[in-house]
């Protein structure tokens, strides 16, 4: 394959920065929090102008050859390069882990979880980045095996020291299901190596020598790929760790969770398991097709089932998810192309879903959603945003959502490389049918968290809901005489405190998602013109091997 | 014999060495008994080195002059420490190690 | 401002500044929209002036471009008359001649767009496209939602959220826009989706009341249902006309056109057309509110007046039939209509027509007598375009706009000033016409209208489209057209006589609600719309909590309507009834007078005659331009680019044969009937017109006339004089009460969806599948969790802790006995070390000489 070598040293730069500013800050005094977050959000920043002048750089005209490549020598006696580079379905993942870290450390700033100790929580978060970002650029399989195995542990931490009160079980859970499909990745990897004789690890020449294997050994060698990834993704019925997973882990780690680390096991599956793979990935796409509605229906059910507000997030992922799979398992240009779209789009709105659970757990202390209610009065621009993040999660068409859902669902009409088209048909149906799903679940969580009035529990601790109180209308006075009357009752036995609109850093650190969900909703080209070149490019490869 | 002659200083020297380091309750005495020790244990090295005409003795004894030197260094320092901690240097009071 | 003239007029079509940019009409009220949201609060008048600008700039666009289409077709039949002269040189249009004579070549409509997005290399784009279709209900948009946002201004005056109110009607109309003039599948799609949006907030306007949150959840959520539909079909369609489109017309499987000409060419199966046309109608019938999926459209009522007018006039429900008739080609080849097949849309259309009506009749809340009957005047539409009557459907869409919006806003006016925020017409109105003369008169005039009495707009769209119906062969669903109208004349003289005759009633009569009646009447109110319409059946939790709501902080909202400013403390101090304000009366009084005249935009020219006006030809002015003409386009010519006008190529006159042809046989061939030549494209089926009949018109007037001469009998007979006989027949009569409980649980169908598919989906279902979540699949991964740590167990206790450590510990043991016996030497004194040390050397090396010597 052919690649560009212009700017090589910025991915290196790009994705190991981090790690020089988690350095640093080993040797920083633990006491001096500020110090410590400056250098963190500092280093982030940092990484992220390198991502920026990426953007700049990145030759568009050619996004389907891999850019900034480099290729040298890393572990000679296992064959093992270090071969790293960019093409158009890594950039726009790799730019959002990198803008995803920095807008989440500003959010810590304020939103420092309990267990405090911010030192250790920044390192752990640039170590995330390094292994975010190194996994999106790596070329070669160990290198993206390392990079993919370094994410697990920051997050089995982050996890496990600042996560809810069933955290132990949870990080162990998601470290040991995680762990547990790497090493069948792994062998699968070995297993991949070895069948084709190949010279290196690196993905050009597999996904060249990849298809001379033979079909049955390719399928076996796929459903290693197939586990590992699945369990990252994660479809169903591997998903269980995910509800666990997110519930438990501080907000922090549920935004990264969501927006980056379940985009590994899908990216890993469009960039490894199918381009190396043909014979066993056309064998497996009905499977998948499968499970990705199952999980799409599934999960929305699952949703439905949940009295917990970050729990009905967290099974929302899954359904989401589950459309990604589907334009996956068509193996078309359109459904992959609908698969990246929805990567990032998932990635932004439920990071920003689980942003405004992490607010609201912050503020009343509960996500439980028969608790909560009426958020619209007592922090109005709040509950704007989770209506507009609710929206865009339902695939309306104007906001990001609906570019990763609706050619996903498009795509299944049409599945390549003679694929059963009555079976896909029918999942598109069914997917099609998930969507009304989402739009239960979603607008259900809304209307009981959103609308109505606050439970008594809450009721008078906000600013805002006095404000509009006194509105001219006497409904408004009415409420604002029942609500201030009912403060007054309660000022005695509550000692709630003040419960708070959205503040200025988690203005700061959401604008940037809302923004780009609008973006990308309304110029999707921003980002298909990217993708597109690169996934026909890969379609085309894989059309050399299938017919 | 030559070698015998250096050999029955080595020895002399050896047991007021030991003589020392087990009846002295003075630390330093101790440590300059040791060194008597030590010093017995060169002249044997080079004694057996000339009577087998080999260098190798030599150079071990080199070698245990090098360690002797920093031993020293590191004891008298502890001694010095012990002192001042406890403004004696008796080393019936230091039974810590008792088992 | 005006047109930028084209100067080869002679030579093509003519377009103009206001056709190629006609984008703006959408894009206006969306940046409006942007704007109000951003800066609303802090204006002068709070967002509602941006939102006033803002139609109005596209107001008078839209009209621009109306303008300019208008000449555009002239330009058309004027260069046909050259071209005819000067051999091929005029417009290259296929030269045919039409039922009446005239040359008319197919008008290409003006298409702007750029690239929005693309995949697998193709560029799909995002524009305007407009031809006679759009450009009228662009206007009609423009025009309705301006008028609503001036009704608003007082009505929702004071509101505690009325810049927001502001915004989401400018962001609803722009969605209307958007979808209006779309260029492709996917913007009709988001023009579709936004008006979802902005349907739940507008309902849920209140939504501190549960009642209202929860109708906005059922409009989206019923809507959303269809929306399965429309997903569905426009994957269908669109890999079904793709390869085509790339391959005649240089755009792709989304393109409104190419759809259009793809299910024209004959190249689809007609499988694919009809699974196509059967997902894209049940959107259509999920937002336009057909039967079954109508149930939404009363509990939007919720919302407050000006959003429910706005909603049933011109956006939103007309949506579903702007679908079907913006993409007829596919309706018309996958349903068979050329053929006379009973087709699905038309069924549908029949059966919400009489079972919407018969609803109306149970209602005592007057905007539910008016939701339903526009949900029976969809079926009218769908039922033309079901039948091949395209032209009447959009007529009706037309004049039903004015007619219906002006009646909403009326029952509007009416809860503003006339029954203190209420909307029952049995509680609190009645003889309101002596205090609302204007509102009364503008009424009577819409309801006229919307009954179709001649000579009132609705009178020549309906009449036209029964009357199409019965000519096109489906003599049933003629006669159903008929009942439905003899059935609306009935339950409007019943609205009528309930709210403005009689004797005044409750608030009407200017008894204030105390709080202990009014608290009832929430609390039944409450009762009533929980047990039977709202979402609650199926998500109990919600239901406590709305039950549990306190009285009286919602009983306005429970009264449908609590848009009253503060003003209306100072206004309402009599509480007597009274005439409305000139800013509401402003639009209520434009809307009569288009719902009076609106029809004579396209008259039937024999009824015309029977007025005694002599219309002659040429009047039908929808027909002339709106209507698209069915002539074939050659392939080359039609795959222009974008923003030109594309020319038609002068081609062999398909149709010339059937000019001196009858009737029947003038339909014989030509678009949609039979296959374009090979070339050649189609973009609309050549549909027939009915040829009116005097003997027709006087049966419809007479049914017409009949339900009203029966409506008022009853209503003398029941409301006013009490018949003994008729009153209490509910509680008497067996059937009477069955039948009476069956219209008033709406056919039982919210119950069938809230408490079956509803209830089974969120309750058993989604518990079941969590259950099997937690216990079967997380169980297996716990259950591998616990054997691993179980297995880890058993092999520490059994294997590690008895065998290995067994003889760890037994060295452990042997080793801390011996340690005791030594503990002695430990004395921690160097010198004794030192003696040991020597001592044991010494023994060492008498053992070695030993040794060495034996």
């Amino acid at each position: 394959m052919e690649t560009l070598t212009d700017n090589n040293w910025l991915l290196t730069v790009g994705a190991f920065l981090p790690l020089v500013g988690a350095l640093v800050m080993m040797f920083w005094p633990k006491d001096d929090e500020s110090g410590v977050k400056t250098i963190g959000i500092a280093t982030a920043g940092a990484t992220l102008l390198v991502g920026i002048y990426t953007l700049i750089k990145f030759d568009y005209g050619q996004s389907e050859k891999l850019q900034f490549a480099v290729d040298a020598e890393w572990i000679e006696v296992i064959r093992s390069g270090y071969t790293i580079g960019l093409d158009g379905i890594s950039l726009p993942l790799y730019f959002l882990s990198m803008c995803v870290t920095f807008l989440v450390m500003i959010y810590t700033w304020d939103n420092m979880p309990d267990a405090g100790n911010p030192k250790a929580f920044y390192i752990l978060m640039l170590v995330l980045q390094t292994g975010m970002a190194g996994t999106f650029i790596a070329q070669d399989l160990i290198l993206f095996f390392v990079f993919f195995e370094v994410v697990l542990l920051p997050m089995y931490f982050m996890i496990g020291v600042w996560g809810g009160e069933q955290r132990q079980y949870a990080s162990l859970k998601f470290f040991l299901y995680t762990m547990f499909g790497s090493a069948f990745m792994l062998v699968a990897f070995l297993a991949l190596f070895f069948q084709t004789g190949a010279e290196s690890f690196g993905f050009a020449t597999l996904i060249d020598l990849g298809a001379s294997i033979d079909r049955d050994v390719q399928v076996w060698i796929f459903a290693g790929m197939f586990l590992g990834f699945a369990v990252k993704v994660p479809m169903f019925p591997f998903h269980t760790w995910l509800p666990d997973a997110h519930t438990q882990a501080p907000t922090q780690g549920s935004v990264i969770l969501a927006a980056i680390l379940l985009k590994l096991g899908t990216y890993g599956f469009v960039r490894i398991a199918i381009p190396m793979l043909p014979e066993g990935a056309k064998a497996w796409a009905p499977a998948i097709g499968i499970l990705a509605v199952i999980g799409i229906i599934y999960g929305s059910l699952g949703c439905l089932a949940q009295t917990d507000m970050k729990r009905l997030i967290a099974f929302s992922s899954v359904a989401h998810m589950g459309f990604v799979m589907l334009g996956i398992s068509t193996l078309t240009t359109f459904g992959i192309n609908a698969a990246l779209f929805g990567m990032v789009a998932h990635g932004l709105i439920t990071g920003m879903l689980f942003f405004v659970a992490g607010s609201v757990k912050h503020r009343f202390h509960t996500l439980e959603i028969r608790r909560l209610g009426g958020l619209l009065i007592q922090m109005p621009k709040m509950g704007w945003i989770l209506g507009f993040a609710s929206m865009a999660s339902l695939g309306l068409p104007g906001l990001a959502g609906f570019w990763g859902e609706f050619p996903a669902i498009l795509s299944a009409y049409n599945p390549n490389f003679g694929l059963s088209e009555p079976l896909f048909r029918t999942l598109m149906v069914i997917a099609a049918i998930g969507t009304v799903l989402a739009a239960a679940y979603l607008l259900w969580l809304y209307q009981r968290t959103a609308f109505g009035v606050p439970s008594d529990e809450f009721k008078g601790h906000s600013t805002a809901e006095i404000d509009a109180g006194h509105g001219a209308d006497d409904h408004g006075q009415a409420m604002a005489h029942s609500l201030s009357s009912a403060a007054n009752a309660d000022a005695d036995t509550h000692e709630h405190e003040e419960i708070k609109d959205v503040q200025l850093t988690e203005w700061i650190a959401w604008t940037p998602f809302l923004v780009a969900i609008v973006v990308f909703g309304v110029y999707p080209q921003l980002m298909f013109k990217v993708m597109d070149p690169a996934v026909q490019a890969m379609v085309e490869t894989l059309g050399k091997s299938l017919g | 014999m030559l070698a015998v002659n250096f050999l029955l200083l080595a020895a002399v020297l050896f047991c007021i060495g030991v003589f020392g380091v087990i009846a002295r309750r003075n630390a330093v005495l101790v440590l300059m008994s040791i060194e008597l020790i030590l010093a017995a244990v060169n002249l044997n090295f080079v004694a057996f080195a000339m009577m087998n005409d080999n260098i190798d003795g030599q150079v071990f004894a080199l070698f245990v002059i090098a360690i002797a030197a920093a031993e020293v260094g590191v004891g008298l320092a502890m001694v010095l420490m012990i002192y001042r901690n406890r403004k004696s240097i008796a080393l019936d009071g230091l039974s810590e190690m008792k088992g | 401002m005006l047109a930028v003239e084209d100067t080869h007029a002679a030579l093509e079509l003519s377009s103009g500044w206001f056709l190629e940019n006609a984008w703006l009409i959408a894009l206006i009220p969306a940046i409006g929209f942007a704007l109000i949201i951003g800066f609303g609060k802090k204006m002068p008048m709070k967002g509602s002036e941006v939102g006033l600008a803002s139609m109005a700039a596209s107001l008078v666009i839209a009209t621009g471009a109306g303008i300019q289409w208008m000449q555009r077709t002239d330009s058309a039949s004027h260069g046909d008359a050259e071209a005819i002269g000067g051999a091929f040189s005029g417009v290259r249009g296929a030269l045919s001649a039409s039922e009446s004579g005239q040359v008319e070549p197919y008008i290409e409509p003006v298409v702007t767009q750029w690239v929005w997005w693309q995949n697998s290399g193709l560029e799909f784009g995002l524009g305007s496209h407009i031809d006679g279709l759009s450009v009228l209900l662009l206007c009609l948009v423009a025009f309705i939602s301006l008028l609503v946002q001036v009704f608003s201004l007082d009505y929702v005056r004071g509101d505690r959220r009325y810049t927001h109110f502001f915004a989401a009607l400018t962001l609803f109309s722009s969605g209307m826009l958007v979808m209006v003039m779309s260029s492709n599948m996917v913007q009709l799609i988001l023009g579709w989706e936004i008006m979802g949006l902005c349907s739940f907030m507008l309902i849920g306007h209140w939504w501190e009341d549960a009642y209202n949150s929860h109708s906005a959840l059922k409009a989206f959520f019923t809507v959303r249902v269809g929306d399965v539909g429309l997903l569905v079909g426009t994957a269908i369609l669109f890999f079904g006309a793709n390869d085509f489109a790339v391959a005649n017309l240089d755009s792709n499987g989304f393109d409104i056109r190419a759809i259009q000409a793809w299910a024209l060419s004959g190249e689809g199966s007609s499988w694919t057309l009809i699974m196509a046309s059967s997902a894209l109608f049940i959107a259509a019938i999920g937002k336009s509110g057909q039967f079954p999926l109508h149930t939404w459209l009363p509990d939007a009522m919720a919302g407050p007046t000006p959003v429910s007018s706005l909603l049933h006039s011109s956006t939103m429900v007309v949506a579903g039939v702007f679908l079907v008739a913006r993409i007829y080609p596919v309706f018309w080849e996958g349903f068979n209509i050329a053929n006379g097949g009973v087709s699905f849309i038309a069924v549908i259309g029949g059966i919400t027509i009489v079972v919407a009506a018969l609803l109306a009749f149970v209602q005592d809340d007057i905007k539910k007598v008016l939701a339903y009957s526009t949900v029976s005047q969809l079926g009218y539409m769908m039922l033309g375009l079901g039948t091949g009557a395209w032209l009447p459907a959009v007529f009706h869409v037309f004049t039903h706009a004015f007619f219906k919006c002006c009646l909403f806003l009326a029952a509007g006016s009416i809860s503003h000033s006339g029954s203190h925020h209420s909307f029952d017409m049995k509680k609190d109105m009645g003889g309101l016409r002596k205090f609302m003369p204007v509102t009364f008169g503008a009424w009577c005039v819409s309801t006229l209208a919307l009954t179709g009495v001649i000579p009132f707009a609705g009178f020549w769209s309906k009449d036209e489209i029964i009357d199409n119906v019965g000519a096109n062969g489906y003599t049933f669903l003629f006669w159903v057209g008929l009942v439905g109208a003899a059935l609306t004349a009935m339950y409007m003289t019943r609205a009528t006589y309930l709210t403005f005759f009689g004797e005044p009633r409750g608030a009407a009569a200017g008894i204030h609600h105390d709080d202990a009646g009014h608290d009832e009447y929430a609390t039944e109110f409450r009762e009533v719309v929980i047990s039977s319409t709202d979402l609650v059946a199926a998500l109990p939790k919600s239901l406590s909590a709305a039950a549990n709501v306190p009285g009286d902080d919602i009983e306005h909202d429970a009264e449908g309507d609590p848009a009253h400013g503060g003003h209306h403390a100072d206004e309402h101090d009599d509480h007597g009834p009274h005439e409305s304000g000139k800013l509401i009366l402003f639009p209520i009084v434009i809307l009569a007078f288009l719902a009076l005249t609106s029809g004579f935009v396209n008259p039937t020219p024999l009824a015309g005659d029977a007025l005694g006006a002599n219309l002659g030809e040429g009047v039908e002015l929808l027909k002339k331009y709106v209507e698209p003409r069915y002539e074939p386009v050659a392939i080359g010519e039609a795959a222009g680019h974008a923003g030109e006008s594309i020319q038609l190529l002068e081609l062999a006159p398909l149709s010339a044969a059937e000019a001196g042809a009858d009737g029947k046989d003038a339909y014989a061939t030509g678009c949609g009937r039979s296959t374009p030549e090979p070339g050649t494209v189609c973009f609309f089926p050549k549909v027939k017109h009915a040829v009116p009949e005097l003997s027709k018109i006087l049966l419809s007037l007479g049914v017409v006339a009949l339900g009203y001469a029966a409506a008022i009998g009853f209503c003398m007979a029941f409301y006013k004089n009490k018949n003994p006989r008729l009153v209490g027949l509910t509680e008497r009569s067996r059937i009477a009460r069955g039948g009476y409980l069956f219209l008033k649980n709406k056919y039982y169908l919210d119950v069938l969806y809230q408490n079956v598919f509803v209830y089974f989906v969120s309750r058993p279902l989604a518990k079941a599948t969590y259950w099997v979540n937690q216990n079967v699949i997380d169980g297996v991964v716990n259950g591998v969790g616990t054997s691993g740590k179980k297995a880890g167990n058993w092999v520490y206790n059994n294997i590690d802790q008895k065998i290995v450590d067994g003889a760890v510990n037994a060295s452990g043991t042997v080793a801390s006995e011996t340690g005791h016996g030594l503990q002695p030497v430990q004395s921690g004194k160097v010198n004794q070390y030192g003696a040991l040390l020597f001592g044991a050397a010494t023994v060492g090396a008498i053992v070695l000489v030993i040794l060495n010597v034996s």
